[in-house]
């Protein structure tokens, strides 16, 4: 009996969602991709609309692909239910994409058409994407020599600083030797060795190297270090009960153990290694991103300073991003761990 | 836990070994001073017994299980497992602590592992891990991490680990403390049924009377720190022993007695 009148209700139900709550969930669903749509349609127009202020030739190109962009978006948001996945990302993405293009209308606004902030020191977009596509081989041979210089001094650093680490936690005598001049070294920010290591090596690449080492050895040397010691003794224990050698209590128990802090340490490491390669790039090698800056500074291009500038920030947040990757692989077993 | 056919043929392990405890004492510097935790403690436990060493909280119980591990060695006085004096840890005595300290990187499957990897010979006997989780009955949680499991399952993997090295000596240091009273009755039960298919000598430290006579053959009673054989009690009874029996209970309160709580039981 109740369940008769359970189904009729849900049959006499459906009709009665008419369709002004259908708009209105529409309008909750995809209102803001459409307001989106309608920001880059808004950086579209303000392209083409008025004339710049200055020569910049990638204005026209710029509003054509707001236009395209604007366009993707509203069949996106419209058609999400047959997009699948892509579908569901754009519209997780829209607020984000609304607020990108209202800010690049405001910014075109205020630059190339008006002239509200001071050119050259602030360029409109065009002038940056100028950047990209007319001084791209220079950029990128900046972006190759950066990363080379970074991944070969960090990765010196880190092994150094990891073996470093694991050596003094674990025997008493290494730690004896060792950890005064840790002490007395380590805290030296390694952008103060500068004048010296540039004179000291034969070349300012090997110079620059070995600073980004230092700067990454000293934390990556402290927290494997503070890893190894905090090891429980209960696992040394159960390991020596179970029949292992030391080797097996370093390499299969103490490393393992402190993985997590050595990871802090790797990360850490990373932050203070990226400002000592853009300060080393800017004073001693003739290469590089932070060097790129320094020589766009020299001659007042700004837009070229700003395309460099985002280019490094996509570089070392991907470089954090790739050592949470192997961290997270390495570490499932913990729980809750940050997403970075 | 299910006995399976696996599990019984890889049962093939040696009876236990005899352990002679000869005059043991043992004690520690703190601050300078010298904290005496055993007094002249000798036993003598045949093998394949399964002896309880029950005493008050703190009386130097755990320390002579870590002596008779290897993992310390006594101020004077001498240990010996089959005649062979005790100088360092040996995978033939095995330890389950009061905590399943699990090495939380390690799968279930691979802490089982830990002692064949240790020893070298992982390659070789894997089956032997697929056959002491059959034991315990985790089979189907090989792949978990410990993190996922509850306390009477970490406990049971803790077990599972050391019963994987076919001890001659299992060394239980209050293994079920620390589990709620249910998993405790059941895994006492499994102990039991453990010990008496592979013939392994027991040594288990417990602070619970009951436990002890429902458990061993042997009860031996410490006095307070530092700790001295007090009583050494044999409990003749069949397994499984019912916690009601009133021969049971009867040693219960002597024991009890003998730990000065008489007065309230």
């Amino acid at each position: 009996m109740s369940t008769y009148s359970l189904s009729d209700g849900l049959a006499s139900g459906a009709p009665r969602l008419s369709r002004a709550p259908l708009l209105a969930t529409w309008i909750r669903e995809s209102g803001v991709g459409v307001l989106a749509s309608i920001a880059w349609i808004a950086l579209g127009l303000s392209c083409l609309w008025w004339q710049d202020v200055g020569d910049w030739t990638r204005t026209h190109s710029l509003g054509i692909a707001a236009f395209v962009i604007a366009a993707i978006a509203l069949f996106g948001t419209v058609g999400a239910d047959y997009l699948g996945s892509a579908g569901k990302a754009l519209h997780t993405r829209a607020p984000w994409l609304l607020a990108l293009g209202a800010f690049l209308t405001v910014w075109e606004i205020a630059t190339a058409k008006f002239a509200w902030l001071p050119l050259p020191f602030f360029p409109p977009p065009q002038a940056i994407i100028e950047v990209y596509t007319d001084d791209l081989p220079k950029l990128l041979d900046s972006v190759f020599a950066s990363v080379k210089l970074q991944l070969g001094g960090y990765l010196i650093g880190a092994t150094v600083g990891f073996l470093t680490g694991v050596s003094i936690g674990w025997s008493r005598a290494v730690g004896y030797w060792v950890h005064p001049v840790l002490r007395f070294i380590g805290p030296l920010p390694a952008t103060a060795w500068l004048p010296i290591a540039f004179f000291t090596f034969p070349s300012s690449w090997s110079a620059s190297t070995f600073l980004i080492a230092l700067a990454t050895g000293f934390p990556v040397t402290v927290l494997t270090w503070s890893g190894v010691t905090s090891v429980s003794n209960a696992y040394y224990d159960v390991a020596r009960t179970l029949g292992a050698k030391p080797s097996f209590l370093v390499l299969k128990v103490a490393i393992p153990a402190a993985l997590p802090h050595v990871f802090v340490g790797l990360f850490m490491g990373l932050g203070s290694s990226f400002a000592v390669l853009v300060v080393a790039e800017m004073i001693g090698v003739k290469a590089g991103l932070g060097w790129y800056l320094q020589w766009a500074q020299g001659w007042a291009a700004y837009a070229n300073m700003y395309a460099a500038l985002i280019v490094m920030s996509l570089l070392c947040s991907g470089a954090i991003t790739l050592l949470f990757a192997i961290r997270d692989r390495l570490l499932v077993w913990q729980k809750g761990t940050v997403k970075w | 836990m299910v006995a399976t056919a696996l599990a019984e043929a890889v049962a093939h392990s040696a009876a236990g070994a005899a352990l002679d405890i000869e005059q043991v004492s043992h004690a520690f510097d703190i601050d300078g001073t010298e904290l005496a935790v055993l007094s002249d403690v000798s036993i003598s436990v045949e093998p394949g017994e399964f002896v309880a060493l029950l005493g008050p909280s703190g009386c130097g119980k755990s320390t002579l299980l870590r002596l008779v591990a290897g993992l310390d060695k006594p101020k004077a006085g001498r240990l010996r497992e089959d005649e062979e004096r005790i100088r360092s840890p040996h995978p033939s005595r095995v330890v389950v602590f009061q905590d399943p300290t699990l090495f939380p990187w390690r799968s279930v499957w691979d802490n089982v592992a830990l002692g064949l990897e240790a020893q070298g010979i992982l390659k070789s006997q894997r089956h032997r891990v697929d056959a002491a989780l059959d034991l315990v009955g985790l089979s189907s949680f090989r792949n978990a991490y410990p993190h996922q499991l509850s306390g009477g399952m970490a406990q049971r993997v803790a077990l599972a680990r050391a019963l994987v090295n076919d001890p001659k000596i299992l060394i239980l240091d209050e293994p079920l403390g620390k589990l709620d009273s249910l998993t405790r009755i059941t895994m006492q039960a499994e102990l039991v049924a453990l010990w008496q298919r592979k013939g392994f000598t027991t040594l288990l430290v417990t602070h619970d009377a009951e436990e002890a006579l429902v458990l061993a053959n042997r009860v031996i009673v410490f006095s307070d720190r530092p700790a001295r054989v007090k009583a050494d009690i044999r409990v003749d009874r069949p397994y499984p022993r019912h916690r009601g029996d009133p021969y049971l209970a009867d040693l219960r309160r002597q024991i009890l007695g003998l730990l000065g709580l008489d007065a309230t039981w």
